[in-house]
């Protein structure tokens, strides 16, 4: 009998395990370690944090699930790795630590034959003073819809602005990115849309200032170096569609932004040009940077092998090129494949976990040498499918031996569909729809937009709002392993 | 003045860009179009999806 232990429980982690453990069956074992005691369809967040949805609506219970799926669920979190395992054993394992209630503080080694880090991110609040408390915690001044707690609380903030609008005092939002090197850009750009569409029904809006903050160097980045897709007959920017929304909503911009300190009411940026600024607000929403959750990894010896294992900001690595120097060298074929880290070929990282070999959207920084760059984004569809391709080579090599073929799931490859609410309600809401193929853009096969403008479209309307509506029960059902989960895609 | 030229003044920024019309404001929420690009997206989105698996 072989054991996989999955790190995490969020889209990708989720999906590596249902699909392992049933493929593998009972002949061999799954484990899932996750802090979390919940699964988060963290697409709908969004409505959660603008008080539509509940946080039940958006969470279950990871437990019932994992045990109907047979799979071993520890409710903890990932400390360190011993892929050689240690002086008195040779068998890799991994230290957890049990953030259960009822086991909370105590740890435990767990041997694995393979392993599959499927952590998701740490989001690193503190790496801007007064975006965190100081304790890797989010401050007090600003808001999140990272998680369906922080989106609950957000959404009690927003409910107080709006009451004061209509007692009469103006109120100043500011939504976007926490620092420099954010990814996640999409999220942010759906809440503002959101926002902006509850304060037109609660019949507000014109007591508030909705303003734009981001990393982003042109509206319509996303983290992806912005897109061309086909809009009318047209092939256009994905700036020209981003602006044209942010100017028809009456949404100030301010981009090119590093957020670099976060106080009661007031942000201060540097801008790409070097020039610094402050924004006053009254309910800020910024989305914090990504990194590592912090895994050690250690030698049989028990010498420190973290910085072979993972990158610098903590994400593990993988088949990617992370030689490929500057900018105007970098090619698809440099991101990852089968996400199996070089150096153990029984590891592997997926979704947000794997490092990626460099950024999509051009580097930028500004004259004092303050990088201000969206980070790649490898949520959502991506961290589904590479979390499926994993699966299947994990179960391959359990059944099939070493040499089994390890099945590929390139970012260069694969499309991803973007549904962005801009606005709940059947016939009122609205969303702009986006498919994006490949999503890391490949010049030398697409050597006008990087993209395939057959497959890369979008449009805002209803279509996009049921749809994001649709997504939102069938991927919970999917989740939670309910009759034909097989069937829906990732 | 018309809706849609409303808030070409309110920035310069937004005077650069382009706004969308009543008629194509109106298409976004005509139920009976939007179903029609319910089902477009829809096999297009299927199409990204298998084209990536």
């Amino acid at each position: 009998m072989a054991r996989l232990i999955v790190l995490g429980g969020g889209v990708s982690g989720h999906t590596t395990a249902t699909f392992a453990a049933k493929w593998l069956g009972s002949q061999h074992e799954v484990v899932v370690v996750t802090p979390n005691s919940k699964w988060n369809w963290i697409p709908s967040n969004i409505w959660v944090g603008v008080g539509q949805m509940s946080k039940e609506e958006v969470t279950f219970d990871l437990a019932p699930v994992y045990a109907k799926a047979g799979i071993t669920y520890k409710q903890a979190k990932a400390v360190s790795l011993n892929p050689e395992g240690n002086e008195s054993s040779g068998k890799p394992f991994v230290t957890i630590e049990y953030t259960d209630p009822s086991k909370e503080g105590q740890s435990e080694n767990i041997e694995y034959d393979y392993i599959v880090n499927a952590t998701g991110p740490k989001l690193n609040f503190d790496a801007t003073p007064g975006l965190g408390d100081g304790a890797g915690q989010m401050g007090e001044h600003t808001v999140s819809v990272c998680t369906a707690d922080h989106a609950v609380h957000a959404a009690h903030e927003l409910h107080e602005c709006i009451e004061k609008m209509k007692a009469g005092t103006r109120q100043k939002f500011l939504i976007g990115t926490g620092h420099g090197m954010c990814t996640c850009q999409g999220a942010a750009f759906e809440y503002i849309f959101n926002i902006e569409h509850e304060l037109n029904k609660a019949g507000v809006r014109d007591m508030a200032d909705i303003k734009w903050i981001s990393n982003e160097s042109f509206l319509g980045d996303f983290g992806m170096g912005g897109l061309h897709m086909k809009v009318g007959g047209y092939v256009v920017s994905s700036k020209l569609f981003a602006e044209s929304l942010f100017a028809e909503r009456n949404v100030d911009w301010l981009i090119g932004a590093h957020t670099s300190k976060v106080e009661a009411g007031k942000v201060s940026y540097e801008l790409l040009d070097g020039s610094m600024g402050e924004e006053e607000f009254d309910f800020a929403m910024l989305i914090p940077p990504f990194a590592g959750v912090g895994i050690k990894a250690f030698a049989k010896d028990g010498s420190d092998i973290t910085s072979t294992v993972f990158a610098p900001n903590g994400f593990m690595k993988v088949d990617a090129n992370y030689a490929a120097g500057a900018y105007e060298n970098w090619k698809a074929s440099d991101w990852p494949r089968t996400y199996q880290n070089p150096s153990y070929s029984n590891m592997f990282a997926a979704g947000i976990a794997f490092a990626p070999p460099h950024l999509i959207s051009k580097p930028m920084s500004s004259p004092n040498g303050t990088p201000i760059n969206p980070t790649p984004p490898r949520t959502g569809m991506p961290a589904g499918i590479i979390g499926k391709a994993v699966a299947h080579s994990v179960c391959d090599l359990i059944t099939k031996g070493d040499s089994a073929h390890l099945h590929e799931a390139s970012m260069a490859e694969m499309g991803a569909a973007c549904v962005a609410s801009a606005g709940k309600g059947i016939f009122t809401g609205t969303a702009a729809a986006m498919t994006v193929f490949p999503v890391v853009p490949d010049f030398e096969k697409y050597p006008g937009t990087g993209r395939d403008t057959d497959y890369t479209f979008g449009e805002i309307g209803l279509a996009g709002h049921w749809i994001k509506h649709i997504l939102h029960f069938m991927f919970i059902h999917k989740a939670k392993l309910n009759p034909g989960w097989t069937l829906i895609p990732e | 003045m018309k809706k849609e030229e409303l808030n070409f003044q309110k920035s310069e920024e937004f005077s650069r860009t382009m706004i969308p019309g009543a008629f194509a404001r109106k298409m976004r929420t005509c139920v009976i179009w939007q179903f029609i690009r319910f089902v477009t997206i829809n096999i297009k989105m299927l199409v990204v999806v298998s084209k990536s698996h």
